[in-house]
Parts: structure tokens; sequence; C-alpha cells
């Protein structure tokens, strides 16, 4: 088993969000969609830094780093998305457009 | 090391199969426990990866936290909402961009591969040594950032509240 496999599942599951992304249309499952992005990240950076001798403990570090700022990330978004619902009554995306003009 | 193979096949299917159940569900709570699904499928391609720590962090931050705040943020605004609320109009496009990735990425590494089977090891104590000596400043600036947006979470739901 070499790094391709992770590669690949990676690439796999970043695709799949990026669809999740482009293609709903609840605040919700966008944000779903980006943590399945940012899954596929930290696996592409453990598994390069296992497979790298000098790196072997930069890419876990990374990917702690990612961890947090997807917390902190999905705090603020749905805060966000409750102050949102609050004012407009709803969580479509397509109906945001406040801050378009 | 066909053992692993075998483990890995299965770990990817679960982590694969959940995240295009998140992609395609059409109820946002079923989305949302298929996404645990494929991240704790995530965690067993950790801990195949040998990052023990990462996969407890997993386990815990994702299974634990995100996906309980999620539940709780769709059972505070209303579920029915969400039922109507599926895909938009650019979801051929969409799907088109999305394979057209995966296979470009795909192409790119298998077209990288040096066959290197090899598994540098990492000891737990080691991760926490450079965590806190050669990063010990980012590790500081991200509980600066968790604690500015734990301040800005509370701000911002505060402020739908007063109108």
């Amino acid at each position: 088993m070499s790094l391709v496999h992770f590669q690949i599942l990676s690439a796999a599951l970043f695709s799949i969000g990026l669809y999740g992304v482009l293609a709903r249309r609840s605040a919700v499952l966008i944000l779903l969609s980006i943590e399945l992005m940012l899954n596929a990240v930290n696996i592409n950076l453990i598994a390069f830094s296992a497979y790298t001798e000098s790196l072997a403990s930069t890419g876990q570090v990374i990917a702690i780093f990612v961890i947090t700022v997807a917390a902190a990330e999905v705090g603020l978004a749905l805060a966000i998305i409750i102050n949102l619902f609050r004012s407009k009554g709803s969580v479509d995306i397509d109906e945001i457009d406040v801050m378009r003009w | 090391m066909t053992e692993s193979l075998i483990v890995f096949s299965v770990l990817s299917l679960i982590s694969v199969a959940g995240g295009l159940g998140v992609v395609f569900s059409r109820n946002v709570i079923h989305a949302t426990f298929l996404l645990l699904v494929s991240l704790m499928g995530v965690a067993g391609i950790f801990l195949l990866l040998l990052a023990e720590f990462l996969a407890l962090v997993q386990v815990l931050i994702y299974g634990g936290a995100i996906t309980i705040v999620v539940l709780f943020v769709i059972m505070l605004t209303k579920s029915e909402e969400f039922q109507s609320l599926v895909d938009n109009r650019q979801k051929p496009i969409a799907f088109l961009i999305s394979i057209a990735l995966f296979v470009v990425m795909t192409f790119a590494a298998i077209s990288a591969d040096n066959g290197n089977t090899v598994r540098a090891t990492l000891k737990f104590s080691d991760l926490g040594d450079s965590l806190f000596t050669d990063w010990a400043i980012p590790f500081e600036v991200a509980s600066l950032v968790l604690l500015v947006a734990l301040i800005g979470a509370i701000v911002i739901s505060k402020q739908g509240e007063e109108e």
C-alpha cells in the first residue's frame, strides 16, 4: 500500500465536497460539504508526512491546526446561519444577496 | 501488506459512501449523521497511517462537538424549511467540475507515484514535543483564533436576537 491510495481517497472526498458546495442550496448542507473537503486535506497532509521520513511530525501538526480552524469555522458559520434565519426566515443561499450590491 | 489493503478498502468505502450520502441526501438530519459516518471512516484511515492522536481528535471533535452543534442548529431552525431546499440549477455543471477535478487529481497522483511503501512512525511524545517547541507560536495563535471565534459566535447570534 503506497501514498497513491491515500491520495486517490483524498481526491474522491474533496471532489464530493466540491460538488456539495456547488450544487446545494441550504447553507447547513454547504457547511457539511466544506467539512468533507477539510477532511480530504487532512488525509493528504497525514499521508504525505507518514511517507516522508524528514516530515514525520510536520504534517500531523498542520492537520491539528486545520481541525482547530474547522471547529472555529463551524461555530462562526452556524452563528451566522442562525442570525440569517432570524432576520430573513430562510437559509437558502440563493435568497441571501444582501452583500452583493 | 494485503491485510492493511483490505482494511484500507473497507474504510475508504465507508468514508466515500458517507460523503456521497451527505451530498445526495434529501434530509438534512440524515446528511449530518452520514457526515459522522464518513468522518469516522476518515478517523480509521488516520489510524492506518499510524496517526493515533489525530484519530482520537477526529472522533472527539467531529463526533462529539461538530455533529452535535450542527444538529442543534437544525433543530433550532425550522426543519420543514430544509426539506424543500435541495439542489440549485448549477447541479449538472457542478457534477462535471467535480468529476473533472477527481480525474485530474487521480491522474496527477498516479503519474507521480514512486512506489514508496515505507511508512515513518511518529511517537505520541514526539508529536507533543514538536507542537510545543517548533510550533509554539502557531499553537498560541490557534488558541487566539478559537477565542475570537467563540466571542464572535456569541456576538453574532446575540445581534439577531435584539431585532
